[in-house]
């Protein structure tokens, strides 16, 4: 017998020409919706105790419409959700919390709202505090309380019976790396005892690290099943949209590429995948960006690129006015805005030739960075200047922090540069035993 | 039905923390903290008494005492209090509370038990300063005071019949929400609380017995300030009609419980 079994679940929302007729349906007056709006549909799998179960999905793709039918708090439309076992959801953070009350006060109050007694309550509450880790605070007000307070505290109690099946959505992620190892250490005894988790997150580094399965959700239905790694690398396709993917073969990609890129003078920047809107872009204008390409290992825009392997970053630029010399710039950095890697033609080119450019001239120029860098995502600056390097630069048009870069490295070192340090032991001094 | 009952049974603890919680949170921050609870009842009646009786002058036919209209006022109120509280705070509970109905699975009915639960608690704190201040007015709790009771009992039926019924249609039509203040503070005036029923004009008398809380009001009446056995017939009508009320209030709120939470 499965923990959870979801068979056939689907969700509905029911619209009426008017909400008398929705009334008038509860004294079993048959009167149809107007309009139904389903959420969910079709979705059915099981969950085994001691099994971990992440969930991905876009915004809006039925995550939490799900979870909260699996908690008991919606009613299914059709189909249904079988658990056998005593569930336990931080499905948000601090619910039921009483900001007038104290840690302490909440405590017996969110546990009265899962069902425990005083009594049951009481004789645990030592271990709640002394797993909340917050001092004194335990005993102040919650309105006091910063948000990763209110999660350890919210966790404490979530987990302080251990459940037979604990869903965890999102929640997490306001509290320090501390604490998120402490509760994923937790959770993983709970795992070993035979609790099942279900785990919503948006970093599928999180799920590939907790859950051995996932499933994807799209637009209300089960779009994958299966081991987690494979399920998080088509989520990240679809947010970066790997549709537009295409396979570089030939061995003259770089005249391919630039060809492809060439084809059409359109302002494209905006349309590729990775592209943050929120990019900061300024300039004296006489030349636009119009378009970029990322390629790593034959693959065009991927979703992500593996530490250490070389990037291609192709950019389009249009002239408008005539230039003796331009100087093409590239500039990687941290989501934290930290300066990692920044170069131009004039620098990576070693002094190459200085490229002229006439106005209406369209050039493509390329950038090759192999990815020295940690798991996490990057950001990537485009621009083009016009002048003498040596001298004084004229910006053109740049456009700071235009894309979004995912490195995926599944060995982790700490740091962001990956300085490819090698290792040995270098000779030993041996002891001569006496004999 | 039955599972309902042993919903509640179970999170009992939750009902009873719940209250009290509530009356914490409410005196938090206050120096004077939980005399607060009995501050507040006890100025309302003492301004009524003073005010009333001695200001105003006040007097209520029939009756020799000269705060006999202050009393008669108190006994109106402590009956109107409790419906009026009852109805307002199930009108708006399942708005408030919709954000835990959706994020925490928990049986529903201990909501609408919770607000009874703290309106009784106001009620009786109400209760304590209106016999005190009776008793120093010169009128001494007598055995009537018993049917205070089932008529409170009574008067929650009534109120949590007619609140879960506006509270459930509440979700779906918001417009309730606004309209049902309005026509409570016209009902207020259309009972006999701030007057005698002597003076009321004998036309409009007649539509007095479609007023529900007419009877009960009368019973508080006749048991706090006369002194003297409410009249058990029309009370009893009452009462059907109150767990009538609160049975299709039951019904309504079970009917509803799931589409509720899609509403909200």
């Amino acid at each position: 017998m499965s923990l959870v079994n979801v068979s056939n679940l689907g969700k509905a929302y029911r619209s009426y020409r008017s909400e008398w007729q929705r009334i008038a349906r509860w004294f079993f007056i048959p009167l149809k919706p107007s309009a139904e709006h389903w959420i969910l549909e079709g979705v059915s799998f099981t969950i085994e105790a001691g099994e971990a179960i992440g969930i991905v999905g876009k915004n809006g793709a039925g995550k939490s419409t799900l979870l909260k039918m699996i908690t008991g708090t919606l009613q299914p439309t059709q189909g249904n959700v079988q658990i056998n076992g005593r569930i336990s959801a931080i499905l948000e953070l601090g619910m039921g919390f009483n900001p007038e009350l104290t840690g302490r006060q909440n405590v017996l109050h969110v546990a009265g709202l899962m069902g425990f007694s005083s009594e049951q309550i009481e004789a645990v509450m030592p271990e709640i505090e002394a797993f909340a880790e917050i001092g004194e605070y335990f005993d102040s007000h919650v309105r006091t309380y910063s948000s990763g307070m209110q999660m350890r505290i919210a966790f404490a109690v979530a987990t302080a019976f251990r459940p037979d099946v604990l869903i965890v959505d999102e929640a997490l992620s306001v509290g320090d790396a501390y604490f998120q190892a402490k509760c994923y250490k937790r959770i993983s005894e709970f795992k070993e005892q035979g609790t099942a988790l279900i785990l919503v997150s948006h970093s599928p580094g999180d799920v590939v690290k907790h859950c051995e399965r996932a499933i994807m959700l799209k637009d209300g239905r089960v779009e994958m099943d299966g081991p987690s790694r494979d399920v998080t690398n088509r989520y990240l396709d679809e947010l970066f949209g790997k549709k537009a993917q295409l396979k570089a073969v030939s061995a003259e990609v770089d005249q391919q590429l630039s060809e492809q890129m060439l084809a059409s003078d359109a302002d494209e920047f905006h349309t590729r995948p990775g592209y943050r809107k929120e990019e900061y872009r300024w300039g004296h204008q006489g030349a636009t960006i119009l378009d970029y390409l990322t390629v790593s290992e034959g693959v065009q825009y991927p979703s992500q690129i593996e530490s250490n392997s070389p990037v291609d970053f192709y950019f389009k630029v249009r002239f408008d006015q005539n230039c003796e010399s331009v100087v093409p710039g590239f500039l990687i950095k941290t989501l934290e805005g930290i300066f990692l890697y920044g170069t131009n033609s004039f620098l990576a080119g070693k002094g190459t030739d200085e490229i002229s450019a006439k106005a209406g001239e369209i050039k493509v120029f390329r950038f090759s960075v192999p990815m020295h860098l940690n798991d996490g995502h990057y950001l990537v600056s485009f621009g083009v200047s016009s002048g003498n390097p040596l001298q004084e630069l004229q910006p053109l048009d740049r456009r700071y922090d235009s894309v979004l870069l995912k490195v995926n490295r599944s060995m982790q070192f700490s740091g962001i540069v990956d300085m490819q340090s090698s290792f040995s032991e270098c000779g030993r001094h041996l002891e001569v035993l006496s004999k | 039905m039955l599972g309902m009952l042993r919903g509640l049974w179970n999170y009992r603890n939750f009902v009873v923390t719940s209250i009290r919680n509530e009356f914490i949170a409410r005196f938090s921050r206050s120096k004077l903290g939980g005399l607060w609870m009995i501050i507040h009842p006890l100025a309302q009646v003492a301004i009524y008494a003073l005010i009333l009786s001695n200001v105003l002058g006040a007097k209520l036919p029939g009756i020799d005492n000269k705060y006999a209209y202050a009393l008669y006022l108190m006994a109106g109120m402590l009956a109107w209090n409790l419906f009026a509280e009852v109805v307002s705070r199930c009108l708006s509970l399942f708005i408030e509370q919709g954000n835990l109905m959706k994020k925490m699975s928990f049986p529903r009915i201990t909501l609408p038990v919770i607000v009874v639960g703290s309106a009784l608690l106001n009620n009786l704190l109400l209760f304590i300063a209106v016999i005190t201040v009776f008793a120093i007015l010169g009128q001494s709790p007598s055995v009537q005071m018993l049917w205070l009771l089932p008529l409170t009992l009574a008067v929650i039926a009534l109120a949590v019949g007619i609140g879960l019924i506006l509270g459930v249609l509440n979700v779906f039509l918001r417009d309730i929400g606004q309209v049902v203040p309005i026509i409570l503070q016209v009902w207020f005036w259309f009972t006999p609380i701030v007057y005698s029923v002597n003076i009321i004009p004998d036309y409009i008398k007649g539509s007095l017995s479609a007023n529900p809380m007419y009877p009960i009001v009368t019973a508080y009446h006749d048991v706090l300030v006369y002194e003297r056995t409410p009249d058990l017939n029309e009370a009893g009508i009452i009462t059907v009609v109150a767990l009538v009320l609160m049975v299709i209030g039951l019904f309504m709120f079970r009917r509803a419980s799931a589409e509720m939470v899609d509403s909200l």
